[in-house]
């Protein structure tokens, strides 16, 4: 939402609910916030439906109060855990059918772009590994291929949570899961592989277990997006219901997973790293 | 100056109504893109397949020509009605189009236009529904169609899909209605067969899409409320989701209703009749049609009374029209050109305790076969076949 939408006709701010007036007076819109600003402000996204303990909606809560310009920003899901938080935010969110994530960000970018060429409107793709990797794979694809320039989240929790725990192309490979009754018989796939195959301007892996690395890597996501090309984060945001950790175990796990396989890893073409270094020097000169 | 630079801005009455037409001699494909330079169209999203290609390339030369601000290939059907979807949400004018197999590859994403509240145009080139593989054209796709939530239209000829498009794009957008707009033809029949069709000069293009006039908030960030969770799922088990979800579904299906009075307005009623005292019945659409006023002429060159009425609507269906339509026929026949008579069974349930009429299940033709004109004559002139 512009931020002339935000406000209310005058007058009428103290018949609106209080969490409205608190995201006027005291939310994130319009402003830079940084990681340690974190329970200073309104968050977009407070309340939600996920399991006790979920490590994908504190990545969700982080990558939402990290959003370059949260005014000026749509999220697009699909089936799956994270939009049952995503939805509840205070940013617009287009849910549409099964697969359809990267198509419809698709439009909704080139439609916004059409008719606010002056505006930069960010679109964030943020789905599950199944929604991503398995049933949207072609038109994920084919967004990097065309260069569509918005942002893809994959919230990787290796397994279709929201439908009980059967296997994603992103289970790991020997893992007994769901519909997977002998352990999955191929590999994890390759995202980050086919991410650079294709061209996407930004790549990055990580977990939740940093924060700030979190706030970092969404926005410099965001922003390549914006001027660059199509940008990919995958995060673990471990399913601790199908597999079995203990709510106060999520962010130990995700250490352990952090150091043992999935690391911290970013690719940035030439082309991000400057644009990325032009915005960095345009914002202290 | 370049051409679409040109174009001057004129009320849709105008542009349907008021503005002089010349007389082509083309192609339906050439017809619908015309209709299309005339549109003020945002973006068009394509993905190839017989016998819809020719429209959506010509589409895309328009764009080369600046007529439109966007377009490009999809990686295939569900990615193209997908990403139209995104569009249209943002409130653009949007087209894209498909032809059988296509239309039923996205079928999941063509179902949720509706509901999502999406004003957008939709060509059907109609062509069989595989398998056998074949690429004839056959309307056995409209029948998917009918229970989608679009509206839609099955244009007769070259003129109609000229004329349809470009009413389709106020229609679908005018606020009481904001669904898509689906206009059908018979593939090959229409798309690349030539005949006369009268243009309003291409210097005129329709005003643009009033996005905030419509129905529901653009996802644009731009209009207020600020929680435009307008797509979110109501998958709660209890009683308030079942009532949201059974309001959503009425009133998709109120707004088709709504849409009656831009037809009559803008298309001069959902059906039209020849002969309207007659006893014998040709209740068709689309190339049917033609067919069927080609028989009506040779059977009253034997003497023989015949009404034609041609269903131009098939959603909303002129029920009300058809009943008064035929409220003396003794003898209804509905040629169609697929196999399972979709057409057939609407006129029956239309009908249902309104006429006296036998209704004869037939004729029809299907798998892309040409429908003879002898072959109407005879189940018209034949009490017999009814029963058939």
């Amino acid at each position: 939402m512009a931020l002339r939408t935000l406000n209310v006709a005058p007058g009428f701010m103290r018949f609106m609910p209080k969490e409205y007036q608190d995201l006027v007076e005291k939310g994130p819109f319009g402003r830079q916030i940084k990681v340690t600003d974190l329970g200073t402000f309104k968050e977009v996204l407070e309340e939600h439906p996920m399991c006790e303990g979920c490590a994908m909606a504190f990545f969700i809560r982080l990558s939402l109060a990290a959003l370059p310009n949260p005014e000026h920003t749509v999220m697009v899901g699909t089936a799956g855990c994270g939009r049952l938080a995503i939805s509840q935010a205070a940013i617009p969110f287009v849910y549409g059918n099964y697969c359809d994530t990267n198509g419809v960000a698709t439009g909704l970018k080139r439609g916004l772009q059409i008719r606010f060429p002056g505006q930069h409107k960010d679109v964030v793709v943020m789905a599950g590994d199944g929604g991503l990797s398995d049933i949207g794979f072609s038109q994920v694809m084919h967004s990097w291929f065309r260069k569509e320039k918005f942002t893809t989240i994959m919230l990787d929790n290796e397994v279709y949570g929201n439908t009980g725990g059967q296997e994603s192309g992103m289970t790991r490979k020997g893992e007994v899961v769901k519909m997977a009754p002998l352990g999955k018989q191929f590999e994890k796939i390759d995202m980050l592989g086919l991410a650079q195959t294709s061209g996407v301007a930004y790549i990055a892996r990580l977990t939740p277990t940093n924060p700030s690395r979190v706030f970092s890597t969404i926005r410099k996501a965001v922003l390549i997006a914006r001027e660059v090309g199509p940008t990919y984060v995958q995060a673990y945001t471990s399913c601790n219901i199908e597999y079995s950790i203990a709510p106060e175990k999520v962010l130990d796990d995700a250490r352990q997973v952090e150091k043992e396989r999935y690391g911290f890893v970013e690719i940035m073409s030439d082309e991000a790293k400057a644009y990325l270094e032009r915005i960095d020097a345009e914002s202290k000169a | 100056m370049e051409k679409h630079a040109k174009q001057r801005v004129v009320s849709p009455e105008y542009m349907f109504f008021e503005a002089p037409r010349t007389r082509h001699f083309i192609t339906g494909s050439e017809a619908a893109s015309e209709a299309v330079r005339r549109a003020n169209l945002d973006i068009a999203i394509a993905y190839p397949i017989t016998p819809q290609s020719e429209t959506m390339q010509r589409v895309g030369d328009l764009f080369g020509e600046g007529f439109l601000k966007d377009y490009y290939r999809a990686e295939d059907e569900i990615g193209a009605f997908s990403a139209i979807s995104g569009a249209s949400r943002t409130g653009v004018r949007c087209l894209t189009a498909s032809s059988g197999p296509g239309l039923m590859r996205g079928l999941e994403v063509i179902a949720s236009w509706p509901g999502h509240r999406l004003p957008l145009v939709f060509l059907i080139m109609c062509r069989v529904i595989n398998a056998p593989l074949s690429i004839q054209p056959d309307n056995l796709e409209l029948a998917y169609m009918l229970n989608t939530g679009s509206v839609l239209f099955h244009a007769e000829n070259q003129q109609d899909f000229f004329d349809y498009t470009l009413a389709s794009f106020i229609i679908s957008e005018k606020c009481e209605v904001t669904l898509p707009v689906s206009v059908a033809v018979d593939g090959f029949f229409v798309t690349h067969a030539r005949g006369w069709v009268e243009m309003p000069s291409a210097e005129l293009k329709l005003p643009g899409r009033d996005c905030y006039n419509e129905a529901v908030p653009m996802i644009d960030n731009e209009n207020p409320p600020i929680r435009i969770a307008r797509d979110a799922p109501i998958q709660k088990s209890n009683f308030i989701s079942y009532q949201m979800h059974a309001a959503w579904q009425q009133e998709i299906h109120a707004a088709q209703e709504r849409s009656r009075r831009w037809i009559t307005r803008y298309m001069g009623g959902l059906l039209e009749i020849t002969n309207p005292d007659a006893e014998t019945i040709i209740i068709a659409s689309g190339s049917a049609v033609s067919q069927s006023r080609e028989a009506l002429r040779q059977a009253q060159d034997m003497g023989h009374q015949v009404g034609l009425i041609k269903i131009k609507s098939l959603r909303p269906f002129p029920v009300q029209e058809l009943r008064q339509a035929c409220q003396h026929a003794k003898r209804i026949i509905v040629p169609e050109f697929n196999c399972v008579g979709w057409l057939n069974r609407e006129v029956r349930a239309t009908l249902y305790g309104h006429t006296e009429a036998e209704i004869a299940d037939g004729p029809r033709v299907y798998g892309g076969i040409t429908m003879p004109t002898e072959m109407i004559l005879e189940w018209l002139l034949d009490a017999e076949k009814g029963g058939q």
